[in-house]
């Protein structure tokens, strides 16, 4: 972090994708009103496989992430620049819809966010969202299953899907979020707000799910990323003028960004010299 | 056995009281305080209690079903009752919500949610808190010009509507702060799951923010079902059942201020049986607001 100018102008090489790419982000640039959070960042999310995005504070991975599906709408001074192509549409093209977009990129957030209604109403919320025809039972029961919650909830799925635990609210989140079989699940810290124990379960059920899903996943715990994540992407903070800049610095295999890491930032930061 | 007992003794030294002692300063007023504040929780629930107290004894005595379905007596006769105003009351509070409940309730999605920030929002809101402390027999004056000098006759809508001006201030500020106390986080949650901006506000805000809302409205119907000066120059009073809306209409809070000022006795005890059973029916309201406002979910 000692040669700014160099930082300034620094682009990360690019990531070449091993396999199908399902959520291929471009990001030139992203603002908040005149604040530039975020430059030059290309992250390909890959099919099946979960792709951790580890960094400092504020370098704006919850930013990119949020970017994905489109959440960052919500905040009136955010701005995007740049393309993010979800099956060769890009879904900041002016003719998508948002709210369309967020139906096949899911979403799990920080704090678990249950609705105050029962927990299977929880899950089933998105698919009378969507008017699904079929078994509902069926998919409510398949999804708690596949967030490894049923047995948890079985018994009492008329209760409040507020009474539940933390981590059992974790992952009714998630069982809410797969109830409609979106393809990509995008994760913001899921397990931050969470005990070990429950973190553990969401971590396992993280690797279980990539079978069915691709999943970008933000964590602020390395060890977590070296446990789950198949793809790491490192992103670091420019501290130029006039503001706090984010940016990609080196995106590879897990195991390559943690033992032989390419750029000094990178190492610097997997040794634990800054955070 | 000696020396063993020697050996468990415990090491002797004062250890300081740990007894309560109730005439120590602080002891003493900890408890003449506690004494002093519950004194004054006494005191100001005797008026409370007295009204009920004084509605039962001498309500009470005349509450029986002529009571509540006969019409008003003329001046020397006996019997009757205020039944045309019981069916007045709900039909006009009736009305007033029915105007009242969806303009507030919209109104508060639109100061809430839509665009808490604008100017119109935080003009009408401002506006709204003052309505809130706004004399209710101008609300009566301004339904009079408005409605009953332009229609030619008092009637029931008039009556309505002048209720209506009362209740929506209360039930929009309470709906918009029923609907900013659902977190941002399900917000974002529905958002997530791809929820438009109407599907956000139907399916997570309004259940979520229901209890809250029901209640302020319920408070304002009970509100309003006691009002007597916005009816005064709007409804007016009848000696009848209502036929139809475009009529002068009796109602409860009328009926009490006319009988309370006769010297006829007959007319004095319906007075008070009218005004137990205004109680009863604003007292329904709370306890249905305090019934709807426990949230099923509960975290």
């Amino acid at each position: 972090m000692n040669n700014q100018s160099e930082l300034d102008t620094f682009i990360a090489d690019k990531y070449e994708p091993q396999g199908p790419v399902v959520l291929d982000c471009q990001v030139n640039n992203i603002y908040y009103g005149d604040f530039r959070a975020v430059r030059d960042t290309n992250i390909p999310v890959e099919k099946n496989k979960v792709t951790g995005f580890i960094g400092p504070s504020g370098c704006g991975k919850s930013t990119v992430l949020r970017s994905m599906n489109r959440m960052n709408d919500l905040i009136d001074s955010f701005r995007f620049d740049g393309q993010i192509h979800y099956h060769n549409q890009d879904i900041y093209s002016k003719k998508v819809d948002a709210v369309v977009v967020r139906r096949y990129i899911g979403m799990v957030f920080q704090l678990p966010n249950p609705f105050s209604m029962s927990i299977y109403d929880n899950v089933a919320f998105g698919l009378r969202l969507n008017r699904f025809k079929g078994d509902e039972e069926e998919m409510v029961v398949r999804a708690l299953e596949r967030a490894a919650i049923w047995n948890d909830v079985k018994d009492k799925l008329n209760n409040s899907g507020l009474s539940l635990s933390g981590g059992q609210q974790q992952r009714l989140c998630i069982a809410r979020a797969i109830a409609t079989e979106p393809d990509v699940l995008l994760m913001d810290e899921p397990c931050s707000a969470l005990d070990p124990i429950a973190t553990r379960q969401i971590e396992e059920l993280m690797i279980e799910l990539k079978q069915h899903y691709s999943v970008a996943l933000v964590t602020h715990n390395m060890q977590q990323a070296t446990r789950v994540a198949d793809v790491t992407a490192f992103m670091g903070v420019d501290i130029s003028k006039g503001g706090r800049t984010g940016h990609l610095v080196e995106m590879g295999d897990t195991q390559q960004i943690f033992e032989d890491p390419r750029q000094k930032l990178t190492q610097a930061y997997v040794r634990g010299e800054f955070s | 056995m000696n020396h063993l007992d020697e050996q468990v003794l415990p090491p002797q030294f004062d250890l300081p009281s740990l007894e309560r002692n109730a005439f120590e300063w602080r002891a003493l007023k900890n408890t003449l305080l506690t004494g002093f504040v519950w004194l004054l929780a006494v005191i100001a629930s005797i008026p409370l209690f007295s009204v009920i107290y004084m509605l039962v004894v001498e309500g009470g005595a005349r509450l029986d079903l002529e009571a509540i379905t006969a019409l008003p007596p003329a001046g020397f006769e006996m019997g009757g009752g205020f039944g045309n105003a019981i069916v007045g009351t709900l039909v006009m509070v009736g009305i007033a919500a029915a105007i009242s409940i969806p303009l507030g309730t919209m109104a508060a999605i639109y100061l809430a949610i839509l665009d808490p920030s604008s100017k119109l929002a935080t003009t009408s809101r401002f506006l709204a808190k003052v309505l809130t402390g706004f004399p209710s027999i101008l609300a009566g004056v301004f339904i009079y010009a408005v409605l009953v000098v332009t229609t030619g006759t008092y009637s029931a809508w008039a009556g309505g509507v002048a209720l209506a001006v009362l209740m929506l201030p209360t039930v929009t500020l309470a709906a918009e702060e029923a609907m900013k106390q659902v977190p941002q986080k399900m917000k974002d949650a529905a958002f997530g799951m791809g929820c438009t901006n109407t599907q956000v506000i139907m399916k997570v805000v309004l259940p979520t923010g229901l209890p809250g809302i029901l209640t302020g409205v319920i408070l304002a119907v009970a509100g309003a079902a006691g009002e007597s000066a916005p009816l005064l120059f709007t409804a007016l009073f009848s000696n009848y059942y209502m036929a139809e809306l475009a009529e002068p209409t009796a109602s409860l809070s009328i009926l009490i201020y006319n009988f309370s000022g006769m010297p006829f006795d007959n007319q004095i005890e319906l007075a008070w049986a009218a005004s137990l059973v205004l109680v009863m029916i604003v007292l329904i309201f709370n306890v249905l607001a305090r019934v709807v406002g426990k949230s099923k979910f509960k975290d």
